[in-house]
């Protein structure tokens, strides 16, 4: 979290930041940023639950192994560490 | 449907295709590379939210210039060898790319093995971890232990000390004799024996070592602490992550799908000048064998040349990459892995992620195949690029292929798929 704290100190005005949803919470994320890396630096731990009930988050960060799809836009399946955060994006953990 | 049409067309934008892409380009071709990354670079060069190392700016700046259009955020899901056609998904949909020519530098993927406690958060990919620090995952004032396999366990390791991560451990499967025995082959590579000294000097502190690997991850919801073995020892260490790879895997699903032929190591089997067995389709870099990205830029440069029919040239480059080749095939037999990694999975241990399939469940079964077919291993949204080779290793046989198509697409993009197939043959039987 200590991440997310200094990119809050920076203020609204911070150029190199820009505001996303994470799951209907505002957070604000680096420029360049994958959504993966913005849910781990606000805390996210997991980002599904397994069909069996556990709780998984990125294991490749490659794009490879689908751990840590997420919703986009509403568009479901997307794979968060292949993309990048933009300003008002809405990622929902719920729906993937 | 949107259609791209070029000379030729590269797949991966890591070393080995923009050096094909450059290659092609600068002898007069019209080039589009796509690639799934959000910039060009591909694994090793990535950049994100840091700069991209200094060894990629030449070959960027020279990619930039070069006149090769690049396409990132766009994957292949599926091709057409007789009519050089390839369909991708980007942001706004499917899209159809054809080429005179098309060069595969997919890369590799990591090699997960299952071990208890593997599916916790907080463990990933050793590549893995440092391709998600490059977007942005925070490492920095982390304890992260390192396990595994290969040369890229000191780089990452090195890697994450440099960007204030506080390395617990890095923990190697091969015995240090074998390894040495390698390092002292280096002798007359001085550039290969520096760049090991400044990756030992880096990682000064840091325990190293041999004939480890990890037993068991623990944590509730996260991973909290890791048990290693290490000649047999167990060892713990309280860890905020883990970070564990066993070496590399060729990514050949689109050439095999393709219908191109693989090698007995499982990688594309190429000629001199990098062509498949199929007509006017070339591979290049890591999917014709791991060899590292000295050898994915030589292989790319020869791809991308005898692509734009410049066989002189392509000459040239052949004999220095069958030197790197050499390299690779050293360093595989250096980090061969050792037959009690297949005792790591438990009966409980899940080797399928995406399904929960258990190694109880599997573990009987005769081949790679039979386990899908019995278990659904492999048929989660992840279509098998992680429980294969694994299950490759642990039971020996091949791994099962992949489908079409190559992604998980919406029934609206599969229909959309086959209808521009047919289009397409229509297209081209006139």
């Amino acid at each position: 979290m200590g991440d997310a704290a200094h990119a809050h100190a920076h203020g609204e005005h911070d150029a190199g930041h820009c505001t996303i949803w994470l799951d209907g919470e505002r957070r604000r994320a680096p420029i360049g940023a994958s959504v993966a890396a913005a849910l781990a630096l606000h805390g996210w731990r997991g980002t599904r639950t397994s069909v069996s009930g556990e709780p998984r988050s990125a294991l490749c960060g490659m794009g490879i192994c689908f751990e840590c799809r997420v919703a986009i836009d509403g568009v479901p399946l997307r794979r968060a560490c292949l993309v990048t955060v933009r300003e008002g994006m809405e990622v929902s953990t719920h729906h993937a | 449907m949107r259609e791209l049409a070029c000379d030729l067309l590269v797949v991966g934008a890591g070393p080995a295709g923009i050096a094909a892409a450059c290659a092609a380009a600068e002898r007069g071709k019209k080039v589009l590379v796509l690639d799934e990354n959000p910039g060009a670079g591909g694994q090793i060069w990535r950049a994100g939210t840091h700069a991209p190392p200094r060894a990629a700016e030449p070959w960027l700046a020279r990619f930039r210039a070069s006149g090769a259009e690049l396409r990132s955020g766009c994957a292949v899901v599926e091709g057409d060898a007789a009519r050089q056609t390839l369909w991708a998904q980007d942001a706004e949909g499917l899209l159809r790319t054809r080429a005179e020519s098309i060069v595969l530098a997919t890369g590799a993927r990591e090699l997960f093995l299952p071990f208890p406690g593997w599916t916790l958060p907080g463990v990933l990919g050793a590549g893995g971890l440092q391709a998600l620090a490059k977007s942005g995952w925070p490492v920095r004032g982390k304890k992260i232990g390192v396990a595994g396999s290969g040369p890229l366990l000191l780089a990452v390791a090195a890697w994450l000390v440099e960007h204030g991560a506080h390395v617990a451990f890095v923990a190697e499967q091969a015995p240090l004799g074998r390894l040495a025995r390698f390092a002292a082959s280096l002798a007359f590579q001085p550039r290969k024996l520096a760049q090991l000294a400044a990756l030992r000097w880096k990682l000064r502190g840091v325990p190293q070592l041999f004939s480890s690997w990890p037993v068991r991850a623990n944590g509730r919801a996260h991973i909290d602490s890791v048990e290693l073995a290490t000649d047999g020892e167990p060892q713990g260490f309280l860890v905020d992550a883990l970070a564990v790879g066993f070496g590399l895997v060729p990514e050949t699903a689109l050439a095999e799908q393709l219908g191109c032929a693989l090698d007995a190591s499982g990688a594309v089997a190429v000629d001199a000048e990098q062509r498949t067995n199929v007509e006017r389709i070339y591979a290049a870099g890591e999917p014709t064998g791991i060899g590292g990205v000295e050898n994915a830029l030589l292989q790319g440069e020869l791809a991308g040349a005898s692509a734009a029919g410049d066989a002189r040239a392509a000459h040239t480059f052949a004999r220095r990459a069958a030197r790197a080749r050499r390299f690779g095939r050293a360093l595989e037999r250096a980090f061969a892995l050792r037959e009690e990694l297949r005792e790591m999975p438990d009966d409980d241990t899940i080797v399928c992620r995406c399904e929960d399939v258990r190694w109880d469940a599997a573990r009987e079964l005769d081949s790679a195949r039979e386990t899908k077919l019995q278990t659904r291993c492999g048929m989660g949204p992840c279509q098998g690029r992680v429980c294969q080779p694994a299950l490759h290793f642990l039971k020996g046989g091949r791994a099962d292929r992949r489908r079409p198509p190559l992604l998980p697409l919406t029934l609206g993009e599969l229909a959309e798929l086959a209808a521009d197939r047919t289009t397409l043959e229509h297209e081209t039987s006139r």
